[in-house]
């Protein structure tokens, strides 16, 4: 019994001991922590939030709400809808002026033109029977189409967004296309700066300090400029008459009426997004290859192996945790790049990232905006879930 | 306003303006687009205002869009008092509550006694913005790359054959789907009755992919006169202030077709919830007043907003162009010229927007 | 062991080899050796003597600057690492970090492109020999040192090589481990009787394992000779100080007859064999601690030692004495029964015979 006791007392001891010192690591990290959570886990759960979660209608017209829950879609409406809508739309506006054009914004969303139709019905006058006064007012709320986009977004809670991420008409579908395309160049760019990066990352971790310190510099050159200017110049190179076209020209080498486009495509996206991504491929990589002892290759050798074979079996298998991290970085870090596209890939510089900053600027339609960032966020999630299973989180190294 | 100094710095620059404010009583904080636009309503606005009241300005600078705007609405965190927007986001704004509503009746009385809403030209005044001038989306192109019959139409920009060579076009559906069908054919005054219904916009587009595979897209206003100074292409679409700068102060060879020009304003609107409504409104109608308007046409060749401002519209800052010429508003300019429709493009600026990128990808 | 390397001396010969990096100094000096098949060679020196070069250039890794090298009569320098069939066991071990253990030790057989089966009863093989069979899918992390050592030993055996380097292997390991797989290699070597070149800067090891020994220092081999010989008959004050514990007294050399030299040291004259000296030259005579006896009863040269030290080891006393102008000269003696008390400050009588002295270069 005394032993118990005894235990217990040391235990104590050793937890008060232990509290001092967590309670000091946790002071340590407390301002990393507010700023993580503020800066970063907030507006993302903030984000998935608006993706799926809008109250406007379900707030301000309840019975509304309610009503387009149990209607069967087919017309005429049930009066007692038609009642509810405007009373209760009349009377979102005497609670606050902007409410009506704010939801019918939103109807309008869904279905074109409704905002003209609906604003009419807060600004009149309108008696009993409500259907029919409707009617009067326009005929488009004899038709299906306006109720069933207010229907649509009347529930508080749904996934709409993701729904109309893929709108119906053949014309419009852009979204996953996007989506495709993005996927497209940032894997394709992370290819290429594998290719470029690999051989320089090997050079500076195998060159002499002097020199490998020197193409350090060259190397990073690209963080120290503007994303702009960077973007500009590569403009300036390679436009129709650019740099480079008028130097090929100059000698001799093509002719000025065949000067190859070089500008306002998919190269020229290429380009431009692989020169700024590099670096985030080369340091990574440089770390590891900084670390890989010249003992592997050698022993690799001794042991029968071509120097390819060294290579390829030996070599490039310890370089994967670092190309692996420049991968990653890269690819994600071009999934939301956008403006050096826009600018310099013409038709084709328009990625999924441009679609996101359009509604958060243009129209203001955040909770479509935060949908696509939410499957823009899951995919890169799937990524890492992807790496982590092939590779490991664990093995990569960042600089 | 309360604030102790040590807080107002951690909450960083954007509450030190509002300390400042509660400082000196009479000061507002008013954004714009910058560069030589900003600059010419610093001369013409901001100068005789700060002069004439006491009252000081913040100004500063921001690249469109609501989105900074709707972030200080809703926080409840005012610092911008009034916001130079375009009059689509005017009325998006105001839709989704983010402007304050203005009674344009009692602005200032033009200079020739006109009434406000008599004075204004058609479509300046919406609920919640004020429009300071019209700025006009015109064709230009470059006289030296044309050496026979020179452009004079919007047909001629659709025509490769005539005048061959790429052609600038800003990567949005609004404006271009407009000159598509007035190349095609339609009169300016049935533009928007065409573009409403759904073979009308299969026409525009129909048009445009007749010179998709020319096109060279911008997106800033500045890019154009740098693909025509560049050579990348010899005819492209602009907002004319900024071909006539290049124009006239460099005598570069751009010349603007008036033919087929889409006005659009620019508007003064406030934000909602500003601490300073009062200031913001007197700031908003006397720069709307009809000596600053046709004051700030020294400085940028963009068309007061008031009728009663034609008439005092001078030279240019250099002292000898004549800037009427140069107008939009300028009745010569005016023959076949349209105003952007921003009712229409409220309700359907989604839809076709989104069509307009779907084809640009394809 | 000496019969077989006689049977086929120049089993590896360098001739006249010599290697600089930087173009200005040679690490390694006209190097001429010759080892025999089976022989197990251990190349000795402290670092930057140039042994590693040397075997390096064995290897293939680095290039002679000049001189030629043969293996099994045929001339190497030009023959690239992968193509010279030699095994080899590195510092650290360089296993292969992403490789299973049974992977690591296939790796030689699947480049020589052996059949599955083969290589799997090769690795099984491998495994017994170095008594690690049942370890196959483990990673190299997953191993001890002693485990990866073998491992090693067994991919650079697996595809039985001409010749075995190993430089340094057991320098990562704590001293019971490394005692313990001197022993192992010894044996190894003993069974298959493959020829070993063996770097290590451990004079210990050197002694245990090799038949003969070429001890460098400055680029060059001082001594090349068998365990015993090397410690009982240094060629130079070098290999004397480097080969195990050595007393060295310093003197002039008066005269030398019959290999015998007179050396008149300060506080005394004695006679010493005359290995590399030359008469009226100064030198430094070198004798092992454990042949001076203390109260010689019959002994060549005797003199009066001062006691500095006495130091207990167990099985062994040392005793530091001052003598003949030396305060560093060490005396050994057994631990024994009735044993005689050594205090510091006494005198001792100390003794050696004539050829325990060696006369070598100053």
């Amino acid at each position: 019994m005394s032993l118990a006791i005894d235990q217990n007392a040391l235990t104590a001891r050793l937890a008060k001991a232990e509290r001092r010192g967590k309670i000091r690591a946790f002071l340590l990290v407390a301002p990393l922590l507010a700023f993580v959570l503020l800066s970063f886990v907030i507006p993302i759960a903030n984000l998935v939030t608006q993706a799926f979660y809008g109250d406007l209608v379900s707030s301000n017209m309840p019975k509304t709400t309610a009503e387009l829950a149990t209607w069967n879609g087919t017309m005429p409406v049930p009066e007692s809808l038609c009642e509810s809508f405007v009373t209760e739309f009349k009377a979102a506006k005497v609670k606050d002026a902007a409410l009506p054009t704010r939801i019918a914004t939103l109807v309008n969303r869904e279905f074109s033109g409704s905002l003209s139709k609906l604003r009419p019905v807060a600004n009149n006058e309108l008696s009993a029977p409500y259907c029919g006064a409707l009617a009067k007012l326009n005929d488009e709320w004899t038709k299906p189409e306006i109720w069933n986009a207010i229907k649509i977004v009347s529930p508080s809670v749904s996934p709409r967004f993701f729904g109309s991420i893929r709108p119906e008409t053949e014309e419009n579908k852009i979204h996953l296309a996007l989506f495709g395309r993005t996927l497209y160049v940032a894997a394709a760019v992370t290819l290429f700066c594998a290719l470029l990066g690999f051989p320089i990352g090997f050079l500076l971790a195998h060159l002499p300090a002097r020199t490998s310190n020197l193409l350090m510099i060259i190397v990073l050159l690209p963080f120290w400029t503007s994303l702009l200017v960077r973007t500009t110049a590569w403009i300036a190179l390679l436009q129709q008459n650019g740099v480079i076209n008028d130097t090929l020209v100059a000698l001799g080498l093509i002719a000025d009426d065949q000067r190859p486009v070089m500008m306002y495509n998919m190269f020229a996206t290429f380009v431009a997004m692989t020169h700024v991504l590099l670096p985030f491929m080369i340091l990574p990589l440089y770390s590891v290859m900084t670390g890989i002892k010249p003992n592997f290759v050698r022993a690799a050798r001794s042991l029968g192996a071509t120097p390819f074979t060294a290579f390829w079996r030996v070599y490039f298998p310890l370089t994967i945790p670092g190309l692996g991290a420049g991968c990653l970085l890269v690819f994600i870090l071009a999934i939301g790049y956008y403006i050096t596209p826009a600018l310099v890939g013409g038709q084709s510089g328009q990625l999924i990232s441009n679609i996101i900053a359009f509604h958060m600027q243009k129209t203001l339609n955040w909770p479509l905006a935060s949908a696509i960032g939410t499957l823009l966020l899951a995919g890169v999630l799937l990524l890492y879930w992807l790496y982590n299973r092939l590779v490991g989180i664990e093995k990569m190294k960042f600089a | 306003m309360k604030m102790t100094k040590g807080l107002s710095v951690l909450l960083g620059a954007a509450a030190a303006i509002g300390l400042t404010a509660a400082a000196h009583a009479g000061q507002i904080t008013v954004i714009s687009w910058g560069g030589a636009y900003t600059n010419s309503q610093v001369k013409a606005y901001q100068e005789p205002w700060m002069k004439k009241t006491g009252n000081t300005i913040v100004s500063a600078d921001y690249n469109g869009g609501l989105a900074e705007i709707k972030a200080q609405v809703q926080s409840g965190n005012v610092t911008w008092d009034v916001v130079d927007v375009e009059t689509s986001e005017a009325i998006s704004g105001c839709n989704d509550g983010l402007f304050e509503k203005i009674d344009a009746a009692k602005l200032p009385k033009g200079d020739n006694g006109a009434g406000p809403l008599d004075d204004f030209v058609p479509g300046a005044i919406t609920d919640c913005a004020i429009a300071n001038i019209a700025y006009a989306n015109v064709i230009g192109y470059d006289s030296s790359k044309f050496t026979g019959d020179k452009p004079t139409k919007v047909a001629d920009f659709f025509d490769l054959k005539k005048f061959p060579g790429k052609r600038g076009l800003k990567k949005e559906a609004k404006v271009n789907l407009e000159f598509a069908l007035m190349a095609d054919g339609v009169a300016s005054a049935d533009v928007y009755k065409v573009l409403a219904t759904k073979e009308g916009v299969d026409r525009a587009f129909k048009k445009l992919e007749t010179i998709k595979s020319s096109v060279v897209w911008w997106e800033a206003g500045a890019q154009p006169p740098q693909l025509l100074a560049s050579g990348e292409v010899t005819m492209t679409t602009a907002y004319n202030g900024r071909l006539f700068t290049p124009a006239v102060k460099e005598n570069k060879p751009f010349v603007i077709i008036w033919d087929g020009q889409q006005q659009v304003f620019d508007n003064w609107a406030i934000v909602k919830g500003t601490k300073n409504k009062d200031l913001a409104l007197d700031f908003v109608g006397f720069s709307t007043s009809t000596k600053p308007l046709a004051d700030q046409a020294t400085y940028i060749p963009y068309g007061p907003a008031r009728k009663s401002s034609a008439p005092f519209v001078g030279k240019f800052e250099d002292g000898k162009t004549d800037m009427a010429p140069h107008m939009p508003t300028n009745p010569d300019n005016m023959k076949n010229a349209i105003v952007q429709d921003v009712k229409f493009w409220a309700d359907h600026y989604d839809e076709l927007n989104e069509r307009f990128v779907a084809w640009i990808g394809k | 062991m000496a019969a077989s390397h006689s049977a086929d001396a120049g089993f590896v010969r360098f001739e006249a080899v010599e290697k600089t990096y930087d173009g200005i100094n040679l690490v390694v000096k006209s190097l001429n050796l010759s080892i025999g098949r089976g022989e197990f060679l251990t190349m000795l020196g402290p670092s930057g003597s140039g042994k590693t070069t040397t075997l390096m250039m064995l290897a293939g890794f680095e290039s002679a600057t000049s001189g030629e090298i043969y293996l099994d009569g045929e001339r190497i320098n030009n023959i690239p690492p992968h193509k010279r069939g030699l095994g080899m066991v590195f510092q650290n071990y360089a296993l292969f970090p992403h490789m299973s253990i049974a992977e690591n030790i296939a790796f030689p057989l699947q480049v020589r492109h052996l059949g599955k089966a083969e290589i799997a009863e090769r690795v099984r093989k491998a495994l017994d020999m170095v008594q690690m069979s049942g370890l196959d899918a483990r990673k190299p992390a997953q191993l001890s040192g002693g485990q990866q050592q073998r491992i090693a030993l067994a991919r650079a055996l697996v595809f039985e090589p001409k010749l075995l380097l190993m430089d340094e292997p057991l320098g990562a390991l704590d001293k019971q481990l490394r005692e313990h797989m001197q022993y192992e290699i010894k044996h190894l070597h003993e069974r298959l009787g493959i020829t070993i070149v063996y770097v290590t800067h451990d004079q210990s090891e050197a002694l245990t394992m090799s038949d003969r020994i070429a001890v460098f220092n400055d680029g060059i081999i001082q001594q090349l000779a068998a365990p015993a010989d090397l410690y009982e008959k240094p060629d130079n004050s070098f290999v004397a100080q480097f080969i195990g514990e050595n007393n060295r007294i310093a003197g002039r050399v008066v005269s030398i007859t019959n290999g015998k030299a007179r050396i008149d040291a300060k506080g005394g004259t004695f006679d010493a064999l005359a290995v590399k000296c030359t008469a009226g030259q100064s030198t430094s005579v070198s004798i092992r601690p454990e042949r001076v006896s203390i109260d010689p009863v019959q002994a060549d040269i005797v003199f009066d030692a001062r006691i500095e030290e006495v130091i207990y080891l167990g099985d062994h006393i040392r005793i530091r004495v001052s003598v003949l102008g030396s305060d560093e000269f060490v005396v050994k003696t057994p631990n024994q029964n009735n044993q005689r008390k050594f205090n510091s400050g006494d005198t001792l009588r100390i003794g050696w015979a004539v050829e325990d002295g060696r006369a070598l270069d100053a």
